[in-house]
């Protein structure tokens, strides 16, 4: 057991915690933070991507130590008012069925936008090639990151 | 408008209610408007149906809090079922929001999601709840304006009368609550219908794109410990002896304990299925702690023998005995060959199908196999409980509370009326979440640690652990006369442990001579419902026997099975033939006309089609295959779906989408095989699922448009991706595919 603080989404979280915990375990259970799924704990399906200094890790193999430190971004900071494109281009796209895996979905997608502003769909299935949806969602996970990067672009050209 | 008087007799009541702060709650039991579901389907439904309650809230501000009564697993009943309500109150959907109910069966129906039936048992009754309150303000808005009620109107939630008077729904709320209940109203024709029919976005979207706790897993209290079982490590096998003095040492342990689940004797309910009877669990403070401290365990299993059941029933008490044979995908293989070739369980016989077979100008005989299938849920199975002397609190994600609740009320010796059961969403069901084993060994886990408890399964447990799709097979033979006409038809299908035959499907009904029989091969690996089961190995093997008989005949496959179809029509052949051949049809009409089928501009593509009836609904299914990377790829879909009307059009498509995806992937690369009983897939590494790269590229939904009552679509779209995929492939190598999962036989043959 090691004294860890935790920053997520802007916030400091002084935990006790074994330092070889995943950073999954430590964001749901020490920081109580549930939007972060579990799926299968071993880097094969993508429900628990957050962001670590704006990368986006699977927080089921990341080591909570590895954290300490630096920026831990969950689904629940991506924005402030859940107005980031692709939440947004979520909902207009109705993407969801079940639901479970879209927060690493949309954390994975996050990064996708910010790397690469006009994915094409072989860039999309490149970069969400990790993260499984066994519901199928997977057409309007393309649709909605298009068009999320149409909102992105106008966002942009505004500001 | 249809006048529906609803039979409000003594058996059916409709209560309204003041609420605090003054507002109107129609509680409304409509046991006459039921109609049990299709009993022909793999979900059998409980003995007693209760009756069925729809809730309406309307506060004075003009609030509409609509209660949703099944459990929702992606399907989208949470949106869909209270638009039906709300089409009927006459709201703006934008005054509406939706509330999942609790676990009450006289209230709310049977609340059970599965079978594809929430569309089909919740139509009539909601309609009726909505039809009856929008009855009631008018009733109270006539009383206060002392106007003939029939001359008053209403409009998305606005009450009005010629002379220019109008209200708002939450201002005349509080009077209608003491208006007599009508016995009759009037429901809406199809035609006027403005929310029903028209696409509504996911009430829940934005909690799911936030992140806000809604799944099970999601589900937490203060001082709650966190529980996991260690299963036997295969199938036929039970604990023999533990030692847990590394695991208590382990930080955050409380306790590791062995547990039964059903003591000998124990009456099971007909969903009462579980893998393995003695629990051995560890229960400590943390997820982490505890997966952790499990791998300390030092567990000794030995052979389990036979295993002797008690099952109760509405027919009394059945014992079944479940043998204790340590199984392998080999042995099972080679078990299901000498049962084929045994006498079976004569299933349908119409006419002379073995004399029509023995003068047959041709015979064509095939066998198909598909191998068990695990259900993968995103979320892994888990339920929180917490169990006093007095009374339960279980949470979690489960398709159907009515059926695990006198399981749990035996296990705890509580009443029922003391043990509650809260539904969230669920991370995905697919027929897992009907088997509630889960939730009685959450509770005594609870009642045993005396403490609130979330119980775990991690995805190796889940995967390892389950009710599987069985292990199918089936040998189809076609006889054909000397002008190729499809004279005799006769399917022979078993599995392990139940056959996956359904004896009344076309092509029953459209040929002259016809014979189906079943066998079955008892065992201890546990199967149950997996979206339809029986009908997605039988339209994977079906659909793609027709296919190779449609070339036998010289025919093209739509035009082969339209003939069928209506051969079935006009003259058909015995009798119970389940489905309606002009449905069918249609299907395969409205699939091959938006497909473009066998016209130009297609030529690229690999094509496969394939139509299914199963869960009441009608689907086709088009797939467009091409060779991607040396591998075969679908990258267009057409699906065509009759499920009479669609109350939430885009909700809708993106289940069939989903199904379209999912049948993709497990006729690809699902597949659960056994070593010595020991599951040989554990997680996604080795039990592959479809990816977003091997999804189609589109997959276009059409839907039969008529105003017969709304069906499901849980299933239905499902079974035929099997076969349409398989008869794509057929194009695509030049030789057809017999065995599931398709990826192993096509990367054999390359
Ligand atoms: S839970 Fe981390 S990748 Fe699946
Ligand atoms: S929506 Fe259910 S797993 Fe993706």
């Amino acid at each position: 057991m090691a004294k860890i603080t935790l920053n997520i989404n802007k916030k400091e979280y002084p935990m006790e915690a074994d330092p070889q915990m995943p950073l999954l375990w430590a964001i749901r259970d020490l920081a109580g933070l549930k939007g972060t799924k579990y799926g299968c704990g071993v880097a094969q399906c993508g429900a628990c991507v957050v962001h670590l200094d704006g990368e986006a890790v699977r927080s089921c193999v990341t080591k909570v130590s590895r954290a300490a430190g630096k920026q831990v971004v969950t689904i629940e900071g991506l924005s402030e008012t859940n107005s980031h494109p692709a939440q947004l281009a979520w909902q207009e796209i109705d993407v969801p069925q079940c639901g479970y895996c879209h927060s690493g979905q949309i954390m994975s997608a996050a990064v996708l936008l910010r790397e690469k502003p006009d994915p094409t769909d072989q860039d999309i299935d490149d970069a969400m090639a990790g993260n499984i949806c066994r519901c199928g969602t997977y057409l309007r996970i393309r649709k909605a990151i298009h068009l999320a990067a149409d909102m992105q672009k106008k966002t942009t050209t505004k500001g | 408008m249809n006048n529906d008087k609803t039979a409000l007799d003594r058996r059916s009541f409709l209560k309204a209610s003041l609420i605090s702060g003054g507002g109107l709650m129609l509680s409304v039991s409509w046991l006459s408007s039921f109609k049990a579901a299709d009993k022909t389907e793999t979900l059998n439904l409980p003995d007693q149906w209760a009756q069925l309650n729809g809730y309406i809230l309307i506060t004075a501000d003009n609030k509409v809090k609509l209660i949703c009564p099944n459990p929702e697993f992606g399907q989208n009943v949470m949106t869909s079922l209270p638009m039906i309500v709300a089409e009927e109150l006459d709201v703006d959907w934008k005054n509406v929001t939706v509330e999942m109910g609790p676990h009450d069966e006289v209230k709310l129906g049977p609340q059970f999601t599965g079978g594809s039936n929430s569309m089909k048992m919740y139509w009539k009754p909601l309609r009726e709840a909505g039809a009856a309150a929008r009855q009631m303000l008018r009733e109270a808005a006539a009383q206060t304006w002392n106007v003939p009620v029939g001359e008053v109107t209403t409009k998305a939630g606005i009450l009005s009368h010629s002379n220019g008077k109008s209200a708002k729904y939450g201002d005349m709320a509080s009077k209608a609550a003491s208006v007599p209940v009508p016995k009759e109203f009037q429901l809406k024709a199809p035609k006027d219908f403005t929310i029903v029919r028209h696409s509504k976005k996911n009430v829940e979207a934005q909690k799911i794109v936030s992140g806000k706790p809604v799944f099970g897993l999601d589900y937490s209290v203060d001082g709650m410990l966190i529980a996991m079982i260690q299963h036997p490590p295969a199938f036929g096998m039970k604990l023999k002896s533990f030692d847990a003095a590394e695991t208590l040492k382990m930080p955050g342990i409380k306790d590791v304990f062995t547990l039964k689940l059903y003591e000998d004797g124990f009456e099971q309910g007909g969903f009462d299925t579980r893998t393995f009877n003695e629990l051995l669990v560890v229960v400590g403070k943390s997820t982490w702690e505890v997966m952790n401290a499990r791998k300390k365990l030092i567990a000794n299993w030995e052979a389990a023998g036979d295993l002797k059941n008690t099952i109760g029933g509405r027919n009394g008490k059945t014992e079944v005995t479940v043998p204790g044979t340590i199984e392998s995908t080999r042995t099972q293989l080679q078990q299901m060959q000498e049962y084929a070739a045994k006498p079976a369980q004569l299933l349908r016989k119409d006419v002379d199908p073995e004399a029509a077979f023995t003068n047959a100008a041709q015979v064509i005989e095939r066998t198909y196999n598909g191998p068990f299938l695990a259900h993968n849920c995103m979320e892994p199975m888990n339920f929180f409980a917490h169990v006093t002397d007095e009374k339960a609190l279980l949470v979690g994600p489960l398709q159907a509370p009515g059926w695990i609740e006198p399981t749990l009320a035996k296990l705890l010796n509580l009443p029922a009326d003391k043990i509650e059961i809260q539904m969230t969403r669920m991370g995905g069901g697919f027929g897992r979440r009907a088997y509630g084993h889960y939730l009685s060994e959450a509770a005594l886990i609870s009642r045993k640690v005396k403490a609130p408890v979330k119980l775990m399964y991690t995805r190796e447990d889940d995967m390892t652990y389950g009710i599987y799709r069985p292990m199918y097979t089936a040998t189809y033979r076609a006889a054909l006369d000397a002008n190729k006409n499809l004279i005799a038809f006769h399917v022979k299908g078993g599995g392990i442990p139940e056959h996956p035959i359904h004896a009344n499907r076309f092509p029953a009904g459209a040929v002259d001579h016809y014979l189906a029989e079943g066998w079955q091969i008892p065992s201890n690996i546990t199967i149950g419902a997996f979206r339809a089961p029986r009908s997605n190995f039988n339209a994977a093997a079906e659909q793609s026997f027709l296919d190779e008989v449609a070339e036998a005949a010289g025919k093209d496959p739509i035009e082969f099975r339209l003939e069928l179809l209506k051969r079935a029509k006009e003259k058909p052949v015995g009798k119970n033939n389940e489905y309606d051949a002009d449905r069918y049809a249609g299907v395969l009409e409205l699939v091959r006309d938006k497909s473009n089928w066998n016209k130009a501009g297609n030529e690229k593509y690999n094509r496969g089609v394939a139509a299914y009836f199963c869960h009441n609904s009608y689907a086709a299914h088009v797939v467009d295959m091409v060779t991607r990377d040396g591998q075969p790829y679908v990258e267009r879909v057409f699906s065509a779906i009759d499920c009479g009307i669609v109350i939430n059009p885009d909700a809708a498509t993106n289940m069939v989408q989903g199904a379209v995806v999912d049948g993709i992937g497990n006729s690809f690369y699902g597949a659960l095989t056994h070593k010595d009983g020991v599951p040989q897939q554990s997680n996604f590494h080795n039990y592959r699922m479809i990816r977003i790269h091997e999804a189609p590229k589109s997959i276009d939904v059409h839907f039969v448009q008529n105003d017969l009552d709304p069906t499901g679509l849980g299933e239905p779209p499902f079974p035929p991706v099997f076969g349409a995929v398989a008869n794509a492939l057929y194009k695509m190598k030049g030789r057809r595919f017999y065995n599931q999962p398709f990826k192993e036989e096509v990367e054999k043959v390359i």
